[in-house]
């Protein structure tokens, strides 16, 4: 059969190759598959021990301590809303720009932004102490007939990641159609049987083609100003408030430039264990791989640039407490997470710029762990250590320890991510099989364009 | 519903006509071309990828799903302003010295319900002409391969007219033809 020039230009990469070579990743486990998933159950494990001990003992086992009263669970809430963000900017985003590049990572990311929103949907409830009453979130009146109070931030953030985890769940499963019925019509079995009710009757007729691209195409584009929405309205639950280091107004562009490097950083983490598993080097190329690092590289300067201008406007602002919140936060006694949020995330992805180092796929595995360590603690950062140094606070005793709770939920939420996404590869496409073929030359009878 | 209706509905008797499995793309469009210039026009054509040489060659209309989309967010930001207006005003409470309806946070709920109302409505939108479409097609003949590799063109018509239909698609290119 005609068709197209490898990616990696050693196996001639055809439309019936990439159909199989995705299809084959669902077949029976490995030992290297459980051993990852078994990992991310025993870690899930843990987290739920900590949090049954979190609800018969309350709050208290956290390490909750005046006036640091969002701390580790706010932290892990931002960090993975953050995460997030990748899956969208790469499928919606990228997909109205024409990046031809997208097609072989974007389902990985955007399975991993409806996990990561999963994970920080949880966090809210655990940090809300009482979390049989989370349903007072949802805007309907109390016994008084009192309504949710629309002028706060709060509020705003439930609208915002509610709207963004049905969208992004949405998008993800309408990209999931055609490519189910690929691998359905190659299955067997229970196999069969599954994506047979999950391709709801997609044949890929025009008329099912005519609607979809379509249709594909306005959800992408009311995707697009969502991802840069939300997490805005996450950085103005800080940002409305006159906490120093909070009350600015660079945070909604600053945690867009933040969420968006974490994601990516993520998307490289996900990407290089599930390629060599399940033997994916021919779609998922070294290329891929160099524009996400080139793509880091753009939003950590952005990050690097908002960390110095945060320092520069404390300074040159000339308000006493900015000033000695950000003094606080350099060399006060949490210095070690200012400096690792720093290093990891402002100097660490410098070394992007080196074509040696993006299209090195362990140095660029091991970067993103660095730059996945390095914004759960610009989180922490900004959250705790804010709140722990607020020079205002004449109570203040900044006594702020993070216990075996926080740390343990923190864990389960690792575990509760990677389970879901490991489950996810292997029932479902990691690879869009139609978009993959899209980018390829099409099969034509004398070579030349239909 | 009676059975029969029902079995109509989800499992309708198949329709009579022709199926073509091509392996190439521009025998494809040569297909289609040749049987818009003649009596078989009406057709159901099969890719694994949307392409827009196909596209091209049968000429469709603009899928209405747009319209899906724009009504959903219209009445998704009306939903958005009428929930935080109405409750506002429900239970007057000046907050942070405020007035009680105010509009500039109200936006972010208005901007939120938009989105959301006019991807929900657009997924609809997809789904409901997808099915219309399929039942005015009735229930036609359809390849496995056609999901990996290979594009069909299904052409409804009575038995008598099958050979005429069958000589058209060998002609374009067709790899092999089955009557339905």
């Amino acid at each position: 059969m005609t068709t197209a020039t490898a990616p990696s230009g050693t196996v001639r990469v055809t439309y019936d190759y990439v159909t199989r070579t995705i299809a084959r990743t669902l077949g029976n486990p490995t030992r290297g598959y459980f051993l990852l998933l078994g990992a991310a159950v025993a870690l899930l494990a843990v987290g739920i021990v900590c949090l049954l001990f979190l609800l018969r003992y309350g709050l208290g086992l956290a390490g909750y301590s005046h006036p640091v009263y969002w701390a580790v669970f706010i932290t892990c809430f931002v960090f993975w809303v953050g995460i997030a963000h990748s899956g969208t900017l790469i499928s919606a985003i990228l997909f109205l720009f024409r990046s031809g590049w997208r097609t072989a990572v974007y389902r990985t990311a955007e399975a991993m932004t409806v996990f990561a929103v999963m994970t920080a949907g949880l966090f809210p409830l655990i940090h809300i102490g009482r979390q049989w009453y989370f349903y007072w979130l949802i805007p309907y009146p109390n016994e008084r007939g009192l309504w949710p109070n629309f002028k706060s931030p709060l509020i705003w953030d439930e609208f915002a990641i509610g709207t963004y985890f049905t969208v992004s769940t949405v998008f993800l499963i309408m990209g999931l159609i055609p490519d189910i019925a690929a691998v359905r019509d190659l299955a067997t079995g229970w196999r069969r049987k599954l994506y047979d009710v999950t391709a709801i009757g997609w044949r890929g007729s025009n008329e099912q083609w005519r609607h979809y691209t379509r249709g594909y195409l306005y959800l992408a584009a009311l995707a697009t100003p969502l991802v840069l929405s939300v997490h805005s309205v996450v950085s103005w639950d800080f940002a409305m408030a006159i906490v120093p280091g909070w009350h600015a107004t660079l945070f909604a562009p600053y945690f867009v430039a933040g969420a968006i490097y974490s994601g990516v950083a993520m998307v490289i983490t996900l990407l290089v264990p599930i390629r060599r598993l399940f033997h994916l080097e021919e779609l998922i190329t070294v290329h891929h791989f160099e524009n996400l690092a080139k793509l880091c590289l753009l939003t950590g300067m952005i990050v690097g640039y908002a960390y110095a201008t945060e320092y520069f406007v404390a300074w040159f602002g000339g308000n006493p407490s900015e000033r000695a919140a950000f003094w606080y936060r350099a060399f006060g006694p949490f210095w070690w997470a200012s400096w690792t949020m720093i290093i990891c995330n402002g100097f660490l992805p410098l070394l992007l710029w080196f074509k040696k180092i993006r299209t090195n796929i362990t140095s660029l595995f091991v970067l993103s762990i660095f730059v996945n360590i390095g914004m759960w603690f610009e989180r922490f950062v900004i959250i705790v250590v804010s709140l722990a140094g607020e020079p205002f606070d004449k109570f203040n005793n900044a006594g702020y320890n993070p216990t075996w709770a926080d740390w343990g939920i923190m864990a389960g939420s690792f575990g509760w991510f990677f389970m879901w996404f490991l489950l996810f590869v292997k029932n479902f496409p990691a690879v869009s099989i139609s978009e993959v073929k899209e980018v390829l030359a099409p099969p034509r009878r004398r070579g030349r364009a239909a | 519903m009676p059975p029969k209706m029902l079995q109509q509905l989800f499992h309708p008797a198949p329709t009579p006509g022709v199926l073509g499995v091509f392996g190439h793309l521009d025998a494809t469009v040569a297909a289609i071309r040749d049987l818009k210039a003649g009596p078989y026009g009406e057709m159901t054509v099969y890719s694994p990828i949307p392409r827009h040489e196909l596209e091209d060659a049968l000429d469709q209309p603009v899928s209405p799903v747009r319209m899906w989309t724009l009504v959903g967010g219209i009445a998704g930001c009306s939903i958005g302003a009428w929930l935080t207006l109405y409750m506002s005003y429900d239970w007057p409470v000046v907050v942070g010295g405020k007035p009680v309806g105010s509009i500039p946070p109200y936006v972010i709920i208005m901007f939120e319900m938009t989105i959301l109302f006019g991807a929900l409505t657009t997924i609809l939108g997809i789904i409901f002409n997808a099915l219309f479409a399929r039942r005015r097609q009735g229930m036609v003949a359809y390849d496995e391969r056609f999901s990996n590799d290979k594009f069909g063109i299904f052409v409804p018509c009575a038995p008598d007219h099958a050979g005429a239909v069958e000589a058209v698609l060998k002609s374009a290119g067709a790899e092999e033809t089955r009557r339905a």
